[in-house]
Order: C-alpha cells, then structure tokens, then sequence
C-alpha cells in the first residue's frame, strides 16, 4: 500500500506579503535573512495578491527522472524528494524538469535547492509554517491516519446495504477502526443498523458485539451494559452510534438521563439531519427551509404553499453541553484531523464518565447531492459556519477547533444540493441570519469559557 | 524459445522511465531489459563530470539491481540487440539467442557520429558517450599539453573548459560560424567564447578540417585554408546518430532517426521507439526532428512505456521543446524553446554589459515561444509550460521581461499550481 504524506498548505486569502517564511526559511537554511535564498517563495502579483513557488514533493516527480547524476531521490518514509550535495554536478536539469518552480538555482550557494520540510530538523516541521504571523501557511499532518488507520483492523464487514457515497459508512469504518475490539456498540434504529451493523441472516455486520436497542431507550441500555461488564471486571468501551432523529427526537430523554448519570459510555450521533433510512422524514434536527418527506415543497394547503421545513434546527451539541458532560464535541468527516483528535479525546473521557461526539453528516440520498460530492458538501457546512467544530470539556469550557475567520455565505453551502433548491430569498436571508446568530451564541460560550472567573 | 510480455531495449533514461510507467500500470506483466551496457545504468548526460573528476565513476549509477529486482524485470547486461525481426516478434540478440516479444521498446540513443575526414581512422582520438569513453578522458587530460576539440556542441565545449582548466593548451574547431550552434543564440555564444579566449582557449569557427595524419605526439590536422595543427588529445564531439543499425529489414520506418508518432509507436506493429534513437515531432512544427536531450527521453519513454501497457491516462506526446542548461567558467545559460523566427515573431532583448546578464525572448501573438539567459536565471521548468499551454502573456509581458523569475512563478501559482 502507498503511504500518505505531511504537506505544507498555503492559504492566498490570508496572507499579506510579510515575508516572515521567506526570512524564517532562510535563517533555518542557509543561516543569513536573504529572502531570495528561501526556498518558499512568496511572490506578488499586479493587483495586490500572493502566489507561492514551493516544491510540492511529487509522488511521481519530474526533477528526479532529468537529475542525471543520482542526485535527487524520493524517499519513500517522509516523502521528501532529497538532494545530495555530493553527487549533484550543478547541471541545472532539474530546474528545467520541475513545472512548479520547486527547485532553483540558490545563488549565494551556486547549488540548486529546494524544500525538504525541515524534515531533520529537532522540530521535524517547517520552519516556514510557525513564522507566518496570518496563519497563511498550515503544516498539514492528515497523512497519519491513513498511515496508522490502514494498518488498523477494519471491524465493519466488507460489504454492507448503504447508498452509494454514504458518509456513515466511512464514519462508522474510522470509529471502529480506531476504538478497536473491546468495544460493545449499540445502533438503534436510523441507517447504521439498516446498511447492516446488526447483520443478516443470523450474522452480525460487525466483528465487535453489536446490538439493536430500540429508538428510545439507546443510552440507558449501554448504560447498564457498560454497568454489567464493569461488575464482571471487564474493561469494554460501550459506544453507541446512532442517528440525530434517535438522540434528538425520542431518544432524548434516555440520552439526557445518561448523561446527567454521567454514565461512562461513547455517544456518537451521526447527524444527516433527519430520518434518511425510512424515507427521508424530518427530525428535529432538519434545518429550517430543507424539503423532507414531511415538509415538502409545493402548492400546500389553505393558499399557503409549502416551502420546507419552518422551523430551525434543534441544537443538540449546545444542550449537552450543558449537562456538563466529560466531553462533548462537533466533527465533520471532511475534517478528518481534527475528527480523530476528538474520537481519541471522547474515548479517554469515556472512562471517566459520559462522553458525547456530533458528527455533521451529508445525506447523499436525502439531501439530493451526486454521491461524489460528500465531502465537499460537508466541508462547505464549515466554511460557511452553516455548523461549527468546536470541543467542550468541564475544565476548559467550550473552544473552536477549526474557527472560520472569513466564512463563506450560506448560499454556497444551500446551492450545493437538491433540498434547499426552492428556497426563495427570504428563506436564504432568515437562513444567513440564523447563522450570524448561532455563532454569536457559540462565541459567548467561548468568550465566557476563557473570561476571568469564568469555568476554568 | 524465451518469450516476453514487455520487452526494453537499452537502459538509460528512456529505458528506465518505461519501465517505471509499464510498472505502474501492469505489475505483473513479465518485463525483460536487454542492454549493451555491461555496467549500471547511467546517464551519458554525467560524464563531462566525470571527465573533470568531479563525480568518481562509480558513484553516477542512477538505479541498482535491487531496483530491477523490486520491479520484477529481468534484467540483463551485455545483451546488445542484433537484429529485429518483426515478422515473428523476435529480438535477436548479438550471442544469437532470441527472445519473442509482445511488445518491444527500442530506447538504445545514440553513438558519437564520427565525421568522414581522410585520415582521422589512422591516428587515435577520445569520443564521449560510455562510462569509458569518461574515464579514459580523464586520465588524459592530465598529461595533454596540446588539446584539440572537433565541434563545439555542448559536449565539445565541456570537455574544451575541463581541458583548459587542466592547464593544456586548447583549440576547438567548429565548422558553424559559432559556438554552440542551435543552443544559444550568437549574442551568447559570443559571451561564452569570451569566456574560453579570456581563459586561454583557441577558438576556430566556421573552420573544418580536412586531413589528419599520425604524427609524433599524436595527430596533425589540416585545416581547410591550408593550416596545420598538433595534437597530443583529440576530442571528436561533431554530433551523435543514433543506434539504429538493428533494423535491417524489420520495415521499422526511419529517417534520421527511428520515426514515431504521438504515443511513440514506430511504423511496425508492436515496436515503439523513445529517446535520442527516436525522431519525433517537433512542438512548433509538424516536422519531425531529433532532440537528443534528456527531459525528452525520459518523457517519450514514459509516453512509451504507457501505451505499450495500455495506461488509460496516456496523453499523446505534445512534441519537443529543446531544453537545454550550460555551465561555463561559474557562468550559466539556459535556454528554453524555439529559437527559429517564424514569421510574426517579436524578439525582445536585454544585455547588461556590467554584469554580464543576458536575457532574449521569442514571443507570438504575445505567446511565449523561446527563453533564453546568461546568467539570468529563470525557471525552465515554469518556461517550459508556459509555451506548451500556450499561455496568453500581452497583460503581463512588460513586468515578465523585467523579471521572468517573479512573474514566471506568479503565472505557475495561478494557472496550474
Ligand atoms: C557528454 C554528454 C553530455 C550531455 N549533456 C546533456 C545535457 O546537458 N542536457 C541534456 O538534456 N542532454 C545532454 N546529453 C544528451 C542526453 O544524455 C541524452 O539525450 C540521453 O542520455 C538520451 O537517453 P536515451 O535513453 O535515449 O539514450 P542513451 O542515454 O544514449 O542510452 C542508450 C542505451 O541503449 C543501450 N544500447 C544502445 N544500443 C544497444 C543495442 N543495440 N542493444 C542493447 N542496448 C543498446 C545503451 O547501452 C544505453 O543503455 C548529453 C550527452 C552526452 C554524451
Ligand atoms: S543540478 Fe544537481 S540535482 Fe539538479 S539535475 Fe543537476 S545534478 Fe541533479
């Protein structure tokens, strides 16, 4: 299997031609504050934006194929391409073969040189990524999931009933890849046990024990089971997965009762924001204005026309944060990341008491989007502020993870599927506001969190 | 009879990028290289350096056993194609043995093309393609007091400064009016050939010789007006022919080179052709040329190497652009694209006498279509792509000339970083 690399990403937006990499890199390199001779670079256009010239480590890379004297190479556990001072003749090759201007001639050293990630450096990251004052540069680590979950075993059976594209399907791969075989899952009725946790034909879709809890009692079930296998002398992980109509709706009061119990178990809702396994009906958790089965579009009645879903999402993350849970936390898939940060975290607070994990969730199927689209759908959710990834926990309170500083508007995120097509331009302007309003909110918590005398 | 799904013909950059391409496509697919080499594989592109003693000869190798190993090719040293026999899909080796193919690559380059001077058969000379040919230079160059250089390519000029440098005393001989003659343009051949006089070198252009004989220290030359000269090293570098002499009766199309179209496949089913044995053609034109350069070799032979593996996301070749880089006493020149005027054509120039920077270019319709620079550096690679998309350069062609290094890079960033 190929393996997945650190990268370096550079945001245009956010970066004002300060130069602070250049110099950083510099220094680190070469030890003089010659900017010329970093080797990111930050270049200026006609109308006042930033480009960048930076080797991008190609899996399949030109310079090395033209070095006729051996001495560039891709080494295959960082996958920096290296240079070798020994055996490179200065021939200039390289700078011809590379497209991207990732190696250039250094004048002060007469050499060509090139980005190597600082990969030897004590720090192991780029000097570069920490100088920027903006936050334009961000050292990208992602690659250690698929690194390290790969070589994970994959607890769900290989084939299951899901739709086409189904973001719970890799959802539920990654959480029990990552919480492992001591685990005890519950999947109350929603789309989990229907693409086949529970299984067929007398055999479970997991290699975990699974069970089929019902809608309303999820959380007090794993409670007592958890309960159970502590009084035997086990040490299980009792996670359930389950949908936002089965936390929400009629599973709240189990769910709000075991948290309050601070019972030690992992609560993962997977939030696709309705009832997508029985046909697409709404939950409490719909957003305002999206069409469902139950709130559909058309002439409606009394002269009324029906225009979606009239009223706004509940939101469940914000209410259990205040029972005061070990842990609770928003993810989005397309977030990997910072999902996998958040998975390790609920898991430690599990074992201290009751830990909750709400996961954004494109429907494909119900929220009418082609099922290549997952993640970008999901990933607009957050630039937008459409939802928020933030972390809570008792100590320190409520912080974003993944703060979005200049957010898209909503429109980018409604036109990107079919369920928000008819809005009409109210609808989008009470939608827009409701967004200012919920990070207003979301920022409250935050500020009180960090505030003197606040939690801390 | 020994048979093969893929078989490669040579090991050098063409040889070894198809192998990677088939590889990535096919992994099983059984793979054989037959080479003449009986060493490693390197890159003739090297040896001036080993000439110079730079890079020692047994540290050029650009892959190792292990590397054939891993790949699952067998491969095979001292194993010269002999003949090809197309009919019957056989490659007849030189110690007679035969191995049928489904398909072959001839990616074998070229040799030193030894010009027919009365005389030059009788008296000894140094050429430069083989690891060898490197080594042997090397250990002469330290003993020449009287060095004479036929041809004043790249590979000539090379050799000439590492002779000059070694304290002989240098005369180059180029039939062209100047130095490196369809590289750099003659403002920087002028350049260099300040360079090589203010070093000592002598420089004859527009010369040829038309006699040697065997003489004391070495040879004597006669040139055409009638002038002699002695020589204790003589370099023959008046260009290369490629090794194509196995295609007897195969029905393998050829012209100058082996003649292929835009995936590389030659006249005959199931034979392509890649790298300084091929004749391809050209970006700017439709003719078909030979450009003998190394980014070229390694990008027809990928090219190569996927059609024959039947890759789906194989692009057709998009035709030559020269690319070339030239060191010259701490100096440097690139060059990059056409050189020839079309009609239309606008060239702009700059020279700072100063500082010794040079820097032409050749636009169309305000596209890009060559660079050039003596100590001027610029991205080839960005240059490159440049011309190859066609890339509309009227709203920034002011600001490019004045600094193609920041604005070369800012296009990059923009269109296809
Ligand atoms: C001194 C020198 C300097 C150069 N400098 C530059 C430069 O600065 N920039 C640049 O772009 N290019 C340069 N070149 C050219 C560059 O090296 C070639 O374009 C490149 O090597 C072509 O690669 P190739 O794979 O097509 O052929 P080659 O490198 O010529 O390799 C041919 C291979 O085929 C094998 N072979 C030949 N005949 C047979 C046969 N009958 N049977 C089996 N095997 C056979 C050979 O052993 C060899 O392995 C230079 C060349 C020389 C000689
Ligand atoms: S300059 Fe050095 S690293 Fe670049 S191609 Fe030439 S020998 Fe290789």
């Amino acid at each position: 299997m190929g393996r997945g690399y650190n990268t370096i990403a550079f945001d245009a937006a956010r970066c004002d031609g300060c130069g602070d990499c250049m110099t950083a890199c510099a220094g680190a390199k070469t030890g003089t504050q010659d900017k010329t001779r970093s080797r990111i670079q930050i270049v200026g256009d006609a109308s006042g934006g930033f480009e960048l010239a930076l080797c991008r480590q190609c899996g399949d890379p030109k310079c090395v194929t033209v070095c006729p004297a051996g001495a560039l190479t891709k080494d295959g556990a960082s996958g920096v391409i290296d240079w070798n001072a020994a055996k490179c003749v200065d021939c200039l090759l390289c700078t011809v073969g590379c497209a991207y201007a990732g190696i250039a001639l250094d004048a002060g050293s007469g050499h060509v040189a090139k980005c190597d990630m600082c990969y030897e450096s004590p720090a192991g990251s780029p000097a570069c990524v920490p100088a920027c004052p903006h936050g334009a540069l961000t050292y990208i680590t992602t690659s250690r999931i698929y690194n390290e979950v790969g070589d994970w075993e994959d607890l769900f059976a290989p084939g299951l009933a899901g739709c086409q594209g189904c973001n719970t399907e890799l959802l539920m791969r990654h959480t029990l890849r990552r919480v492992g075989p001591d685990t005890v899952l519950a999947t109350p009725p929603g789309c989990v046990p229907g693409m086949g946790s529970v299984g067929f034909n007398g055999t479970t879709g997991t290699k975990i024990p699974v069970f089929h809890p019902l809608l309303t009692n999820t959380a007090a079930m794993l409670a007592g089971i958890k309960r159970q296998y502590k009084r035997v002398g086990r040490e299980v992980l009792a996670l359930a997965i389950a949908g936002d109509g089965g936390a929400s709706d009629v599973g709240f009061q189990s769910l709000s009762g075991a948290a309050e119990r601070n019972e030690q178990i992992l609560f993962m809702v997977v939030d696709n924001e309705g009832y997508m396994n029985t046909g697409m009906q709404r939950s409490s958790c719909t957003p305002y204005g999206a069409w469902t089965s139950t709130t559909p579009v058309g002439k409606g009645s009394g002269g009324m026309p029906s225009q979606g879903k009239t009223q706004d999402a509940k939101n469940l993350p914000l209410i259990m944060v205040n029972h005061r849970c070990e842990y609770v936390a928003t993810a989005s898939t397309a977030y990997m990341e910072d999902l996998y940060d958040k998975l390790d975290k609920a898991i430690e607070a599990s074992k201290r008491g009751f830990a909750y994990l709400h996961v954004y969730s494109p429907c494909t199927t119900g929220w009418r989007f082609p099922t290549d689209q997952n993640m970008e759908v999901a990933r607009k959710a957050v630039e937008t502020n459409f939802v928020m990834l933030w972390d809570y926990t008792p100590g320190a309170g409520l912080r974003f993870t993944r703060p979005v500083d200049q957010p898209l508007p909503v429109t980018e995120y409604l036109k990107a599927m079919g369920r928000f097509r008819h809005l009409s331009p109210d609808q989008i302007s009470h939608i827009q506001a409701k967004v200012v309003e919920n990070l207003a909110f979301v920022k409250q918590m935050v500020h009180r969190a960090s505030a003197p005398g606040g939690e801390t | 009879m020994e048979q093969t799904k893929y078989l490669v013909v040579g090991s050098s950059h063409a040889a070894l990028e198809a192998v990677t391409a088939i590889r990535m496509h096919d992994a099983e697919g059984s793979l054989t290289l037959v080479t003449r080499d009986t060493l490693l594989p390197y890159s003739p592109t090297v040896l001036p350096y080993v000439v110079s003693g730079r890079s020692a000869p047994g540290d050029v190798f650009l892959r190792d056993e292990q590397f054939f190993a891993a790949n699952r090719v067998d491969y095979r040293r001292g194993a010269a194609l002999e003949a090809l026999h197309t009919g019957r899909n056989a490659a007849e080796l030189a110690d007679g043995s035969e191995i049928i193919y489904e398909k072959v690559l001839l990616a074998t380059g070229a040799a030193p093309a030894i010009p027919p001077i009365p005389g030059l058969d009788q008296v000894k000379y140094h050429v430069l393609r083989t690891l060898d040919d490197a080594t042997r230079l090397h250990a002469a160059i330290s003993q020449s007091k009287h060095a004479v250089v036929l041809g004043a390519g790249l590979v000539g000029m090379h050799a000439a400064e590492n002779l000059v440098k070694a304290g002989a005393s240098v005369t180059i001989v180029e039939m062209a009016k100047q130095l490196t003659d369809g590289y750099f343009d003659p403002t920087a051949a002028q350049m260099i050939e300040k360079a090589f006089v203010d070093n000592g070198a002598t420089i004859l252009t527009g010369s040829r010789v038309v006699k040697l004989a065997p003489s004391a220290v070495g040879a004597t030359l006669t040139l055409e007006n009638g002038k002699t000269l002695e020589a204790d090293l003589l370099l023959v570098a008046t260009g290369v022919k490629p090794n194509m002499d196995f295609l007897g009766d195969s029905g393998v199309a050829h012209d100058r080179g082996i003649l292929v179209g835009d995936s590389m496949q030659t006249s005959v089913a199931n034979v392509w052709a890649a790298g300084d044995c091929a004749q391809a053609k050209s970006f700017f034109s439709d003719d078909k040329v030979m450009n003998s350069i190394l980014p070229d070799a390694t990008e027809q032979g990928r090219i190569a190497g996927m059609a024959m593996a039947g890759d789906p996301g194989l692009k057709h070749y998009p035709g030559g652009v020269p690319l070339n880089t030239y060191h010259f006493f701490g100096r440097h020149a690139i060059s990059v694209g056409s050189s020839r005027l079309t009609e239309g054509a606008e060239v702009v120039t700059r020279f700072d006498e100063a500082s010794g920077r040079y820097l032409k270019a050749i636009f169309k319709d305000d596209r890009l279509l060559g660079i050039y620079g003596v100590n001027e550096f610029f991205d080839g690679g960005v240059m490159c792509q440049l011309i190859l998309r066609r890339v509309d350069l009227s709203a920034v062609k002011q600001r490019f000339l004045a600094n193609p290094l920041a604005v070369g890079r800012e296009l990059m960033s923009k269109l296809w970083r």
